[in-house]
C-alpha cells in the first residue's frame, strides 16, 4: 500500500470507527466511545490541517512561520460569527438581530462587517477569503523585498501578535477578550447532539483528507519542484530564471487558506473562539508539530499535531505543572536529536516524493566543525 | 525708592515698574510699619476669653493679622484643643509637662482652666489663620506649603501678611510663590485696581499653570484693558500647557525607550553579534526580577537596613545568576545548533517554557512582591512636567548598562576578541582566539545583561513568571529596527519605539496604538529588511 494511501485510510478509517463506536454501541459497553473523546479527535484533526499548512510553507518553501495560528483563528472567527448569528433570539438578551455581547456592550445595530454572517455559504466564503487576503497582502509586501529566515520569521509573530492585541479591545467588535461562545446550532443541526458531533469529526477528517492530497499533487508538481529548489537554493533558482517570490506568495496564501479551513472546522468543535488563539506561542506549537511528525514530509504533520496535543491532553489533566517541561523538553530533544521528525525515522517515502530538506549536522559533527574552525 | 521687589510685577517684556506699584509700595511699607509696632508688645489674647464664638473667631483673624511671632504657637494649640482659658480669664497652653502662658510662652500655673470651646465656624477661621502665621513661620519648607495653600485658597485675608511675608523673606523660590499667592488673591477681590490686577496678571501669566488660567478667566468685574491683558496671558498659559504636554510626552516616550532598550540590549548581543535567535531571552530578564526578589528577602530577614541598598546588590547578583544560565545554555544547548538559526529559534523557545515552568513550581504562579526603595519612590514637578524617580532611575540605569556594554566591547579583551569573531570567525580561530570560549562569554554577557534588565523591570512590572514574555517580541523589534549589530541603532530604536508609542497612545488609544507600531514595524522592516543602520561589507553575507 502506497504511503498517502495508507495516510488517508487510517485517517478516515480511524475517525469512522469512533463514530461507529460512539454511535453504534450502548454506553455501558467496554468498547464505547465517548462523544467526548469524538469531539477530541476532531480537534486533532483540526490541529493536524494547521500542521499541515505550516508543514507546506515550512517543509517545502523554507518560510517558519511563527504566525500562522492568526489565519486559524481568522478562518475560526468567521465560522464563529455565523454561529452567533444563529444563536438569534435565543441569547440571554433575546436580541434577533444583535448577539449578547454586543448588547451588553450597548451597540445600537450589527456593525457592517457582521452583515452576511446569517449565511452559511457566505460566512464559509469569508472564511477563506480574509485569511487569504491578509497572507496575500503580507505575503507580497515581504517576498517583495526578500525579508527571509529569523525576519521573516519575527514578523510572521509579530503580526500574529498585532491581531491578538486588536481581537482583545472591546470596540473590535469581535466579542473582546471572552471572544464567542454560546452557539447553539450549525446549519440547523444542534451542537450538542452526539450525532452532530460525529458528524463534524467525519466532516474534519474528510477535508484532511483531500487538503492532504491537494498538498501532496501540488509538492509532487513541477510546481512543487520550483518550491523544493527556493527551499534549498533560493538565490540559484533565481538566477536560473524563476520568480521565487511568486511561488513563494501562491504556496503562502494556499497555505493560509488550509490553516483557515483548519479554524473553521475547529471552532463548532470545541464550542468557543477567544483571541487567546491568537498567542504567538500557539503558532510555535503548530510548528513543533510539525518538527515532531516530520518537516517536509505531509503525513508527519498529522501524525504529530495528533501525538503531541494528545500528550498535552492527557499530560495537563494529570500532572499539569509537567507539561510545559514536557513540551519544552519536546522542543529541545526534536531540534537537537530528531532534526527528522519521527516519520524521519523510518522509510516511508513513495517515487516521486520530494526529497527532504538538506539534514542538518548532528550534535557530534557541529561541535566538530566548531573545534575544527 | 519705596518699591520692595516684592510688589515689583515680573515683567519681562518692559524691564521697569508700572507707576502704579510706587504709590502701592509706599502704602503697604506704612501698614508694615504699624505692624511691626504691633507686635512688639505681647498679643492681645482678650477675644479668646470670650464665650461668644464670633468673638474667638475675630481673635483668631487679628492675631493672625497681627503677626505676633507666638501667633503660631497659639493657633496650634487651638487647633489640638489644647488652649485653656482661666478662672482670670488669662490664656494658657496645656503642654505635655505642664500649662504655660499663651501670651509669652512662660510656664506658669492655671488654676482651674478649661479647654476654649470652638465651633466649626473657629476651626475654619483657624486653619486659614494658620495658613498665614505659618508664612512667616522659621522654617522654609513650612513656609512653601503656606505660600502654595494661599495661592489655592486665594484669602483676600492673607494679603496683608503676604506683603509682610514677602517683605522679609530671603529664599527667592517661596518669594516667589508669596507673590503668585498675593497676585491670585489680589486679581480674586472685587476692589482691587485695575493696576494691581494687571501686575497679577503678569505674575500669574509666569507661574502658567492651569490654576492661574481659571484665576485669570474668573476676574470679577474685570475692566477692557484687565480682560484684554488676561485673555492674553491666558493663550500664552494654553500654548505653554501643549509644549508642557508634549515634553511630558517626550518624558513618558523616553521612559518607555529605556525599559526597550533595557530589555534589547542583551539580545542586540546575542542576536546582533552572535546571530543566535535567542527566544529564552525574556526568562533572562525573568530570572533577574525573581534574583531581585531573593535578595530582597533575604535582606528583610537578615539585614533589613540595607533595604535602600538592595537594588545595588540585586543588579550584581542577576549579572551573574542570569549570565552563569546563559553559558550553561551556550554550552549545552546553542553551540550545536550554530548556522541553523531557525532550530535555535525553536530549542530556545523550549528552553523558555522549562525556565517558566521551572520558576512557577519553585515560586508559586502568583505575582511576587518587589520592594522599591525610598529613593525610587515620589516624584520632581520641573516645569510643567512630573517625572516619577523610578522612571528616572530607570533612564540613567539603561544609560549606564548601554555605556558599560559599549565599554566593555570596545576597551577589554574580551569585546576585542569579540568584535574580531564576529568579524571573521575562521580568521580569528587563525589568531589563536578561542572562538568556542568567546561563544560562551558573549552568549553570558548578553545573558547577564538581560538579568540586569530584570532588577529594572521589577521596579515597575509585575514579576511573575510570565514577565519575559510580555518584551520578547518588543526586544526583538527593537533589534531588528534597529540594525542587527549595531549597538547604537538598537539605542535608538527604543528611543523611536518608545517615543513614537506614547505619542500615539493619546491619539489612538493604548493597545490601537501599540497595534500601529507593529504594523509600521512591519512595513518598515519589508521597506529596510535590515533595519536603520544596516551592517555594511562582508559580515552581511556571512
Amino acid at each position: 500500500m502506497k504511503a498517502s494511501a495508507l495516510t488517508v485510510f487510517l485517517v478516515m478509517g480511524i475517525s469512522v470507527l469512533m463514530v461507529v463506536l460512539n454511535l453504534g454501541t450502548a454506553a455501558s459497553s467496554p468498547v464505547h466511545v465517548s462523544t467526548f473523546m469524538v469531539s477530541l479527535a476532531g480537534k486533532y484533526l483540526s490541529y493536524a490541517i494547521l500542521a499541515l499548512s505550516v508543514d507546506l510553507v515550512w517543509g517545502f518553501v523554507g518560510i517558519l512561520t511563527l504566525g500562522h495560528a492568526a489565519f486559524f483563528a481568522l478562518g475560526g472567527y468567521a465560522m464563529g460569527m455565523y454561529l452567533m448569528r444563529q444563536i438569534g433570539a435565543r441569547g440571554v438578551y433575546a436580541n434577533p438581530i444583535l448577539p449578547d455581547f454586543m448588547v451588553f456592550l450597548n451597540y445600537k445595530e450589527l456593525p457592517w462587517f457582521w452583515y452576511g454572517f446569517n449565511w452559511f455559504g457566505f460566512a464559509m466564503l469569508m472564511a477563506v477569503v480574509v485569511p487569504a487576503i491578509l497572507a496575500a497582502v503580507f505575503g507580497y509586501l515581504a517576498f517583495r523585498s526578500r525579508v527571509t529566515g529569523v525576519y521573516l520569521s519575527i514578523i510572521t509573530q509579530a503580526l500574529t501578535y498585532a491581531l491578538l492585541l486588536a481581537f482583545f479591545r472591546n470596540d473590535m467588535g469581535f466579542g473582546g477578550n471572552n471572544g464567542l461562545t454560546d452557539f447553539k446550532e450549525l446549519l440547523g443541526f444542534s451542537l450538542s447532539a452526539e450525532t452532530t458531533r460525529c458528524g463534524l469529526l467525519v466532516v474534519t477528517a474528510i477535508a484532511l483528507s483531500l487538503l492532504y492530497l491537494l498538498a501532496r499533487a501540488v509538492t509532487r508538481s513541477r510546481f512543487g519542484k520550483v518550491m523544493i529548489a527556493v527551499r534549498d537554493a533560493e538565490s540559484r533558482t533565481r538566477f536560473i530564471g524563476y520568480r521565487p517570490e511568486q511561488y513563494k506568495l501562491v504556496v503562502w496564501v494556499l497555505s493560509a487558506v488550509m490553516a483557515a479551513i483548519g479554524g473553521a472546522l475547529y471552532v463548532p468543535q470545541v464550542g468557543i473562539i477567544n483571541p487567546g488563539e491568537f498567542a504567538p506561542a500557539n503558532s510555535i506549537e503548530a510548528v513543533i508539530w510539525v518538527a515532531v511528525g516530520g518537516r517536509g514530509t505531509l503525513a508527519g504533520p498529522i501524525l504529530g499535531a495528533v501525538l503531541v496535543n494528545f500528550g498535552k491532553t492527557i499530560l495537563t489533566g494529570a500532572l499539569p505543572e509537567v507539561w510545559l517541561f514536557a513540551l519544552g523538553a519536546l522542543f529541545i530533544v526534536v531540534t537537537l536529536f530528531l532534526p527528522r521528525g519521527l516519520l524521519g525515522l523510518m522509510p516511508v517515502r513513495e517515487k516521486g516524493d520530494p526529497p527532504l530538506p538538506a539534514d542538518p549536522p548532528t550534535p557530534a559533527e557541529s561541535a566538530a566543525k566548531e573545534a575544527v574552525s | 525708592m519705596g518699591a520692595r521687589p516684592g510688589a515689583q510685577p515680573l515683567d519681562p517684556r518692559r524691564g521697569r515698574l508700572p507707576p502704579s506699584s510706587l504709590l502701592k509700595g509706599v502704602g503697604v511699607l506704612v501698614a508694615l510699619f504699624m505692624m511691626c509696632v504691633s507686635a512688639r508688645a505681647e498679643p492681645d489674647l482678650s477675644q479668646f476669653a470670650s464665650t461668644s464664638f464670633s468673638q474667638i473667631q475675630q481673635g483668631v483673624g487679628s492675631l493672625a493679622a497681627s503677626g505676633d511671632p507666638r501667633a503660631g504657637d497659639i493657633l496650634a494649640a487651638l487647633q489640638a484643643g489644647r488652649l485653656l482659658v482661666g478662672t482670670d480669664k488669662q490664656i494658657y497652653i496645656k503642654t505635655d509637662t505642664g500649662t504655660v502662658s499663651a501670651a509669652t510662652g512662660q510656664p506658669t500655673e492655671a488654676p482651674g482652666a478649661r479647654p476654649l470651646r470652638v465651633n466649626n465656624n473657629v476651626r475654619v477661621a483657624v486653619d486659614t489663620a494658620l495658613g498665614i502665621v505659618r508664612l512667616l513661620s522659621t522654617d522654609p519648607a513650612q513656609r512653601a506649603a503656606a505660600a502654595e495653600a494661599v495661592f489655592h485658597s486665594r484669602d483676600t485675608s492673607a494679603i496683608a501678611v503676604l506683603d509682610k511675608a514677602i517683605a522679609q523673606e530671603t529664599v527667592p523660590g517661596i518669594k516667589r510663590t508669596m507673590q503668585e499667592a498675593r497676585a491670585a488673591s489680589l486679581l480674586g477681590t472685587d476692589g482691587s485696581s485695575d493696576a494691581d490686577r494687571l501686575a497679577s496678571i503678569a505674575i500669574l501669566s509666569n507661574r502658567g499653570d492651569m490654576e492661574s488660567r481659571s484665576f485669570m478667566s474668573s476676574i470679577p468685574n474685570p475692566s477692557p484693558p484687565v480682560a484684554a491683558a488676561a485673555g492674553k496671558a491666558i493663550d500664552s498659559i494654553d500654548l505653554w500647557q501643549k509644549v508642557w504636554t508634549v515634553v511630558q510626552g517626550a518624558f513618558y516616550g523616553v521612559s518607555l525607550g529605556s525599559v526597550l532598550l533595557l530589555a534589547a540590549a542583551g539580545l542586540a548581543i546575542t542576536f546582533g553579534v552572535m546571530g543566535v535567535i535567542n527566544m529564552a531571552h525574556g526568562e533572562m530578564v525573568m530570572l533577574g526580577a525573581y534574583t531581585t526578589f531573593v535578595v530582597q528577602e533575604a535582606i528583610r530577614n537578615y539585614a533589613p537596613g540595607l533595604f535602600g541598598a538592595s537594588l545595588f546588590i540585586a543588579v550584581p547578583m542577576a549579572f551573574l545568576v542570569s549570565g552563569v544560565v546563559g553559558v550553561a545554555i551556550e554550552r549545552c544547548l546553542i553551540r550545536f545548533l550554530y548556522g541553523r538559526p531557525l532550530e535555535t529559534l525553536l530549542a530556545t523557545w523550549g528552553l523558555s517554557l522549562v525556565l517558566q515552568q521551572a520558576v512557577r513550581s519553585i515560586f508559586g504562579a502568583d505575582n511576587r512582591n518587589v520592594g522599591s526603595p525610598a529613593w525610587m519612590s515620589g516624584a520632581e514637578q520641573v516645569g510643567g512636567v512630573l517625572i516619577t524617580n523610578n522612571r528616572l532611575a530607570i533612564i540613567i540605569f539603561a544609560v549606564l548598562v548601554l555605556a558599560a556594554l559599549m565599554a566593555v566591547l570596545r576597551y577589554t579583551s574580551l569585546g576585542l576578541r569579540m568584535r574580531a569573531v564576529t568579524q571573521n570567525r575562521r580568521m580569528a580561530a587563525a589568531m589563536g582566539i578561542r572562538t568556542p570560549w568567546v561563544d560562551a562569554m558573549t552568549f553570558g554577557l548578553g545573558s547577564g545583561i538581560a538579568g540586569m534588565a530584570g532588577v529594572a523591570l521589577s521596579q515597575i512590572d509585575n514579576v511573575s513568571p510570565n514577565l519575559g514574555q510580555g518584551y520578547i517580541i518588543d526586544s526583538f523589534m527593537v533589534v531588528v529596527f534597529g540594525g542587527v549589530g549595531n549597538l547604537w541603532g538598537t539605542a535608538l530604536g527604543a528611543l523611536v519605539l518608545g517615543v513614537v508609542n506614547k505619542f500615539l497612545e493619546p491619539i489612538a488609544g493604548a493597545v490601537l496604538g501599540k497595534i500601529v507600531v507593529l504594523v509600521l514595524l512591519i512595513a518598515f522592516i519589508q521597506r529596510r529588511p535590515r533595519g536603520m543602520f544596516p551592517l555594511k561589507g562582508r559580515a552581511v553575507e556571512a
